[in-house]
Formats: structure tokens, C-alpha cells, sequence
């Protein structure tokens, strides 16, 4: 074994942000709840003779993504019982989906190639475990339910992604969707967004996947899960040199020491007793509901960046800074057409806007935003020569920066810019003064 | 006559003619329970209070009158244990579907009635608070698992009662005790709030003294319930109103008399004279012969109803008994009886990956072979419009019967088990009496789905023809 190939594919969890709970009526909003066990009922506690009834937005929102995400959709699909024990889950079972889930076989396109989607499918959160010592001294676990029932969806791709950058690439492509369809804010410092990846090596000419693999589990963000990865198949690839297997284990990452560590062996695959919930009938998905999902389907992303570069010649990786959600891509739809119709110049406006960084972009009124950018972008009368000093100062005192620049890392220039503002103490026109730190610093 | 030896129906309308009062009632049926509840232990609780909420029941359908719970009901203000030590002094936070409907038409949840622990049993055996005796003849039992709610109405301790059947669990211990007991279709009646057993199987419904009580009852509680995905939306009719209509030109098939355990015995003989009243009545009756196997015009006999019932309610079982994990409720898992350790120990095998048939999930095998008694029944009730059998094999069987023999409740419940697997609706009234044992025999009247009406026709018209009723004096 001489050229070694990482296998990866990765199963990410996002909660929805539905209005109630997966199958309960109460509020769905675990992490700005006040106080804990406040969110709660019957149902969401598991107590004796409840019954669950399935959310229908909930459903709908997991079909989009699915459509979003290229894949085939089951006309018939069913939710299942998942059993294991754990404080956490008061019923002993998560009710989830084991062999009909609503979405299966599509794609997400990144830099590297297509990663394709095995499967999309819909559950319940847990309630949430809190260790504590008390005043008194004495340790305790409490158990908060705001969260059990939250509706939880689980991105399950193939085992194509090939490094650690194409993992990070696809996490951050997906949450990219996730949050144009506004359907969750993914928010992983929350835990509303849970990144894993399972990761094994194989000889880059062996076609079979390997006889092994290793899961990495509580990983809250793509710089982590990138480092994370890149530990794991440096790991990988020592044991394989040595003529050894790596244990088949779940591991975790110390994103301090920038290592992972073991954390549950799993030799056999657990038994989780799967079977159809008698408490939930079968969902069909007629094509009428299909149709009528596909309707809700805002424009898809790359459709837009393709559009905007030819009628603004806006370039993608510059715009996408700009917005989130497909309600703010509207905005910025008609805040381009009126902008062209003021004769303004749409890239420089979203030059302007990106660095401008307004929280309340969305919520200005259209002319107001245009007759801002108008002002700003008269720019004070500065002597060119006057202006080439500034710049030469600044990069001066900004090695670090001109050297990262030099690496290829092109938002240095963005901080340059900055610098380059403050020392002059006016406003400046971006792309003039890039384009002469560019010229200086070559 | 002591008040509470009234039917409801009686009760109903004496009360609206103002010719006895809450109070005369509430007193009969006190005193009755102060005599008869030690000794036959019917009620796990009663709720001493339940004169003074009844009186505030007055202009209601169901005037206060006091009703018995089987005690795997969830009620506000009395405790729910479904007989099982796991959740003693367990006080819900929340109401049952049907008993809050019971309470919002009038009616006073006396009791919680005695069971089979978890409704694991056909005898209330099972019992952490001991077994229910027969009121008709206390050296017997009274069936289960709704023993204690067929008991409370046999002995008068309740003017009507609710039950709950996933296989045989009202209409076996109904026709024990003599009494009458209506295992409505699967989704006709909300299961939320019931502790459940076999979630695919459970039916809760009446336990009462005479055919139109149960039709009373059954108007009150049957219906959608949104917290109830299982439950159908089909509009609940007036039972009480086509009762009457008798079974004229009804086409009527009798079902297993052929059967080796059934053949030659006082229940198929009983049967057989049903059919004959039937007949005078003006129904065309003929007999259905049983096969092994799925054949046009015959009857699946129980042979693949108890193993794949037993698949199926076990595996359920095991998934619905998950949450009583130790951290919980009253106490913890050491307190599972018996019954309830084997019956999670097997259907937690039925689930596993061990338990495979080829490549498929034994549980999932099961339901498919359960569909065959979908389509046999659906194959039958093109041609019938009924279908008769005895409700249980024998008479009520003596006290300690069911020790030791952890099936004794599936060969118990053999004739009920197919049709609570097709989810279809049936009814167990009276129709034998021996005198010296004082025991009760009951006739199995079974029906399409959604045909309460005409399964609730059919048994007044028998009830109305004989004489097996101990409430009807004719």
C-alpha cells in the first residue's frame, strides 16, 4: 500500500426551526427558552398514553431540502421506533425513519466533485442532560425537555468525499442551503447543526471500501471538522504503515490539543430493534403535495449566482457574503433591479454593501440604501501621491497581512483596505485602492 | 330494587323525571361497594368524592351518573397504575380522551377498576393488587384483562364501565360475568391517554349492563381525536337511534363450531341456538367452515392468529413498557411482574435482528401474515353482513386457573384474536346461563369496520328475543 485514499461520508443532524415540536404541539424553541422543562407536555415527556402526531411543516420542510438537494422522494414512507436507553429519551425509543425515509439518492455539488446524498431522513431531538455540582456540594444530572421533539433531520451522504477540505467544503455548501431555505438556523455552537464523519483509508487502487471505519463525533464547526479530519487520516495512515488495522470506534475532538481520542469502541452494530410505529400511520406523498411543496421551492442558489454574474457581473464569492435566506435573496433582487434603474452600478453597490456589514440591511428601505451608498461613494479628493504614501505606511506596518496576501489569502486586501482608510481618515473607493496596494505589494 | 341495579338507560330517564335523585344512587352503589369491594376487589380506587362532582353534572346527557374506569385509563384526580406496582401512586397530569369526554357528557369516574398488570392476562391473575373475583359466583374468575371494569358492572358497583381490548379484553371477561361488552373498531375510540399495550391492537370501549347502554356510551366517547393520529375520521353516528331495527334479511355466518376445541361444547351449542333466534328473527344464517388457509367462503382458523398476535403484542409490548426505565415514575423496574418480564423478553427478541425470517424483521413478517386475516374477514363481509361465535371457549374458569401456562390467555382469547387483529368491531352479550354454577356463557357478534350500528341492532334484537340478561326481567 503505497498511495493512500481517505473514504469519508458524513451524516449531518439540523434542527428545524418549525413552529412546534416534531410531534407534540409546544413551542419549538430549546435554546431561548428562559428557563428549563417550560416547553413541555404529555407527549414530548413520554408519559404513559401519549400519542404522537406528526408535524406536517416538518415533513414539508425535509421534502424541500430533499428537492434542493437533487434527491428522489418516497411516494410512501413511515416513521419507525429507534430503541436504546438513555436519560435523555423518555420514552426508551427516538421515533425516526429506518427504511423508507422521505429522501434518498441525490447530490451536493462541491469544488472537488459531486458528493452524493444516500438519504435524508426526519426525527425527533432528545431532551438535553445537565451535570452539575450543587450549592450544596452535592452532583447531580438534571434533565431539561425543551429540546425532546424538536424536529431533527439527518443528511446521510455516500462515502465520496475524498479530504478533509471536501468535507469542509460540503458541510459549508449545506449549510448554505439549509439556510437559504430557511428551514433551520443551523446554529453549531447550539448543537442546531451537528457535524460527523466517518472516516477510513483505503490503497488508492483498491476498489472496496475498507473493512473498518471510524466515526468523529461533537465537531461545532467547519474549522474543526477539518483539522479534525486531517488528525484522524494522519492517525489512520500511521496504524495502516505499521501493517495494522485501525479499531472500528467512535472518536471525539480536542479542538485545544487539536487531537482526537476514542470514546466508544463499536464492534458489532448495535440493535436498535427498529420497527414501524403503530402510533403513526404511513405517510403517502401524493404527487398533488409533491407539486405543492415544489411551488414553496425558492430559485436554487447556483441559479442565482448565475444569473446575478451575467446581469451584474457579480461574482459569487463576494455576493454570497451578503445573505443568507431566500427571503433576503429577494430583497436583494429588487434592491438590484431598482439600484440599476438609478443608474447605479450593482457590483460596486454589493462592493460597498459587503463592507459596510449592516445588521439591518434587510429591514432599510430600498432608496435609503442607495442614496447612502451614493454619498459614500463620493470619495473625498485625495492626491494620488498623498494616497500612494498612506498605502506604503500601512503595508509597512502590516507585514503579516501583505505576506498572507502573498499566499494566496486574498481578503487580506480587505483588511488592508481598512487600514488604509483609517490612516487617511476618509472615505475611499475599494477597487482604486486595491488595485494600487496589489501594484505595490508585486 | 336497589338504585344501583339500574340500567343506564333507566338511570337516564328516572333521573329526568326527577323520580330518584343523584343522591339515592350514589348511596345504593356505596353501600355496595363498602360490601362487595374487599371481598371481589373491583376498584384499585374509588373517588370518594364523586357525589359532589356528579351533582354538578345534573343537566348533562350523562346526569353524574357514576362510572367505573379500567385502570390503565390516565385520570386527573385518581391514580393510574394499570395494576402494576411500577407506577404506584402514579397522579397523571393529564386526562384520558375518553374518560375526559365520559366527564365533559355528565359522566363521574367512580373508580379505577382492577386488571391484569399492564393488561398482560386474561384473568386479572396478573394483578400486583391481586386477582378480581367473579361476582356472579366468587370461586371463579372474571376474565381480563378488563376484569375489574366487567366485575364492577356484574356486582352493580358502577351503573356502566370502560374497558379496554387488544385481544379478548372486553368481550372475554364481558362474557364471563355476564354482561355486555363492546370492543369498538381499531381507531374508533381514542387511545390517547391509555397506558398502551399493543399500540396497532388497542380499542378501548363499554362494559355494561344491557346492549343499549353500551350504544349510550359508545355515542359519547367514539370520534376523531387530534391527539390521536390512529383514530378515523368517519362521523360518529347516533347508536341509540336505529337500535331497534332488528336483523331482518341480515345475512349471518357462524364462525368455528367446527373447530376440534369447540365442537361438542355447551359454547358451540349456545351458538348454534343463537343462529336459530336469529333465523326467526328473519335473518338467513348458515354455518362458515374453518380452513387453515386462506380459502374463499371459510373462516382463518386461530392457529396463525396467536403466533403472529403474540409477535405482534409482545413487540409493541416490549417498545411501550421502554419508558418505565427506573428514573420515572413510582418505582422501579424490579417491580415488572411475571408476565410483564417474559412478555418484554420476547418481544424484545420479535424486534431484534436475531429474530429474522430469511431477511425481514420476524414483527414485520408478522403483520404481513396478519393481513391475511384482513382479507379473509374483508373476503367474508361481502357476503355476510355478521359474523357469530362464542366469545370464549368455556365458562368463566376457577380461581388460580392461569398459573403456570403463559399462554392461557392466548388460548383464551383464540376466537376474538383473529378478528382484533383484522381491527374489526365486535360484541359480547349473554347467551347461556347455567344455573348452578350461576356462569355465564357470551355470543361473539362480529361486524365490518365501522359497523357498531349494526353489530349494537343485532345484539338488542338478540337481548330483546331471550332471556339471559340478569337486568331485563321479562
Amino acid at each position: 500500500m503505497d498511495s493512500y485514499q481517505p473514504v469519508i461520508g458524513m451524516e449531518i443532524h439540523v434542527e428545524l426551526k418549525t413552529k412546534s415540536k416534531m410531534f407534540c404541539g409546544c413551542q419549538n424553541d430549546p435554546f431561548y427558552a428562559p428557563k428549563p422543562n417550560i416547553y413541555t407536555c404529555p407527549v414530548c415527556l413520554g408519559l404513559p398514553g401519549a400519542l404522537p402526531i406528526a408535524n406536517k411543516k416538518a415533513i414539508e420542510w425535509t421534502i424541500k431540502l430533499g428537492l434542493a438537494l437533487n434527491c428522489r422522494i418516497n411516494t410512501l414512507s413511515k416513521f419507525d421506533r429507534k430503541h436504546y436507553f438513555y436519560p435523555d429519551l423518555p420514552k426508551g425509543y427516538q421515533i425516526s425513519q429506518y427504511d423508507l425515509p422521505f429522501c434518498f439518492d441525490g447530490y451536493l455539488e462541491t469544488s472537488y466533485g459531486k458528493v452524493r446524498i444516500r438519504r435524508i431522513h426526519l426525527e425527533e431531538d432528545t431532551g438535553k442532560l445537565i451535570h452539575k455540582r450543587l450549592p450544596t456540594g452535592e452532583d447531580v444530572s438534571l434533565i431539561d425537555f425543551n429540546r425532546s421533539g424538536v424536529p431533527l433531520i439527518e443528511i446521510v451522504t455516500e462515502p465520496d468525499i475524498k479530504s478533509a477540505s471536501q468535507a469542509k467544503e460540503y458541510a459549508k455548501n449545506l449549510y448554505q442551503v439549509i439556510r437559504y431555505l430557511d428551514i433551520s438556523d443551523c446554529d453549531m455552537e447550539k448543537g442546531g447543526m451537528r457535524l460527523e464523519a466517518n472516516i477510513s483509508i483505503k490503497s488508492q487502487n483498491d476498489d472496496e471500501l475498507p473493512n473498518y471505519k471510524v466515526e468523529l463525533k461533537n465537531i461545532n464547526s467547519f474549522r474543526f471538522l477539518e483539522k479534525a479530519i486531517d488528525y484522524e487520516i494522519e492517525r489512520q495512515k500511521r496504524i495502516l504503515k505499521e501493517g495494522k488495522t485501525p479499531v472500528q470506534e467512535t472518536r471525539g475532538y480536542n479542538a485545544e490539543k487539536n487531537i482526537t481520542y476514542s470514546q466508544r469502541k463499536k464492534e458489532e452494530a448495535a440493535d436498535y430493534r427498529y420497527f414501524p410505529d403503530p402510533d403513526i400511520p404511513p405517510i403517502r406523498i401524493s404527487e398533488s403535495w409533491l407539486s405543492e411543496i415544489k411551488k414553496t421551492l425558492p430559485e436554487g442558489l447556483e441559479e442565482v449566482f448565475s444569473r446575478w454574474q451575467k446581469d451584474y457581473q457579480l461574482k459569487k464569492e463576494i455576493v454570497q457574503l451578503l445573505f443568507e435566506t431566500y427571503k433576503e435573496k429577494e430583497f436583494l433582487d429588487e434592491l438590484f433591479s431598482f439600484a440599476k434603474n438609478q443608474e447605479v452600478k450593482v457590483e460596486k453597490l454589493v462592493n460597498y454593501l459587503v463592507h459596510k456589514k449592516s445588521r439591518d440591511l434587510f429591514e432599510t428601505d430600498k432608496k435609503m440604501i442607495i442614496d447612502d451608498y451614493k454619498k459614500a461613494s463620493t470619495v473625498s479628493f485625495l492626491d494620488e501621491e498623498k494616497l500612494k504614501e498612506i498605502i506604503k505606511k500601512v503595508l509597512k506596518e502590516n507585514q503579516k497581512a501583505v505576506l498572507d496576501y502573498k499566499k494566496g489569502k486574498t481578503s487580506a486586501i480587505n483588511f488592508l483596505f481598512g487600514q488604509v482608510v483609517k490612516e487617511a481618515k476618509t472615505r475611499l473607493d475599494f477597487n482604486q485602492v486595491s488595485l494600487m496596494i496589489k501594484k505595490l505589494i508585486t | 330494587m336497589k338504585l344501583n341495579q339500574l340500567t343506564l338507560k333507566k338511570a337516564i330517564e328516572l333521573l329526568d323525571k326527577k323520580e330518584i335523585s343523584l343522591d339515592e344512587i350514589y348511596q345504593d352503589i356505596f353501600k355496595v361497594i363498602s360490601e362487595k369491594n374487599k371481598i371481589l376487589n373491583v376498584y384499585l380506587s374509588i373517588d370518594n368524592h364523586s357525589l359532589e362532582k356528579a351533582k354538578s353534572q345534573k343537566e348533562k346527557p350523562l346526569k353524574g351518573l357514576p362510572i367505573a374506569v379500567k385502570d390503565n385509563f390516565l385520570t386527573i384526580g385518581l391514580p393510574t397504575t394499570a395494576s402494576s406496582k411500577v407506577l404506584e401512586g402514579f397522579m397523571s397530569p393529564y386526562e384520558s380522551t375518553v374518560t375526559k369526554r365520559l366527564k365533559e357528557n355528565g359522566g363521574v369516574v367512580i373508580g379505577k377498576t382492577n386488571m391484569d398488570a399492564w393488561a398482560h392476562g386474561s384473568s386479572t391473575e396478573t394483578s400486583d393488587y391481586g386477582p378480581t373475583l367473579n361476582p356472579r359466583n366468587p370461586k371463579y374468575l372474571p376474565g381480563g384483562s378488563s376484569g375489574g371494569s366487567a366485575a364492577a358492572v356484574a356486582s352493580d358497583m358502577a351503573i356502566a364501565s370502560i374497558g379496554s381490548e387488544t385481544a379478548g379484553s372486553i368481550r372475554q371477561p364481558a362474557s364471563w360475568c355476564g354482561v355486555v361488552g363492546l370492543k369498538p373498531t381499531y381507531g374508533r375510540v381514542s387511545r390517547y391517554g391509555v397506558i398502551a399495550m399493543g399500540s396497532s391492537l388497542d380499542s378501548p370501549g363499554p362494559i355494561t349492563k344491557t346492549v343499549e347502554d353500551a350504544a349510550i356510551i359508545l355515542n359519547y366517547i367514539a370520534g376523531d381525536d387530534k391527539n390521536d393520529g390512529t383514530t378515523s375520521k368517519k362521523p360518529v353516528l347516533d347508536y341509540t337511534k336505529n337500535l331497534k331495527k332488528g336483523v331482518k334479511n341480515l345475512k349471518i355466518g357462524i364462525c368455528y363450531l367446527d373447530h376440534p376445541k369447540i365442537k361438542n361444547t355447551q359454547a358451540a351449542e349456545a351458538v348454534k341456538k343463537a343462529g336459530k333466534i336469529f333465523e326467526d328473527l328473519g335473518a338467513k344464517v348458515d354455518f362458515i367452515l374453518s380452513s387453515q388457509h386462506l380459502q374463499k367462503n371459510k373462516i382463518l382458523t386461530h392457529e396463525y392468529a396467536i403466533s403472529v398476535y403474540t409477535i405482534v403484542q409482545r413487540g409493541e409490548v416490549s417498545s411501550n413498557l421502554a419508558r418505565y426505565d427506573g428514573i420515572r415514575y413510582g418505582n422501579d423496574r424490579s417491580f415488572f411482574g411475571h408476565e410483564a418480564k417474559n412478555r418484554i423478553i420476547l418481544g424484545v427478541f420479535t424486534l431484534s435482528n436475531q429474530a429474522k425470517n430469511q431477511e425481514e424483521l420476524v414483527y414485520v413478517y408478522a403483520q404481513k401474515v396478519r393481513h391475511l386475516y384482513v382479507k379473509n374477514f374483508q373476503d367474508l363481509f361481502s357476503k355476510y353482513d355478521l359474523l357469530i361465535s362464542p366469545t370464549s371457549p368455556s365458562y368463566a374458569l376457577p380461581v388460580g386457573a392461569t398459573s403456570g401456562d403463559p399462554m392461557f390467555g392466548e388460548l383464551q382469547d383464540m376466537l376474538v384474536e383473529p378478528s382484533s387483529l383484522a381491527g374489526i368491531c365486535g360484541i359480547s352479550v349473554p347467551c347461556f346461563y347455567d344455573e348452578k354454577t350461576n356462569l355465564y356463557l357470551g355470543l361473539n357478534i362480529m361486524g365490518d369496520y365501522f359497523q357498531e350500528e349494526k353489530i349494537l341492532q343485532a345484539a338488542f334484537a338478540f337481548e330483546e328475543a331471550t332471556n339471559y340478561n340478569s337486568w331485563i326481567k321479562k
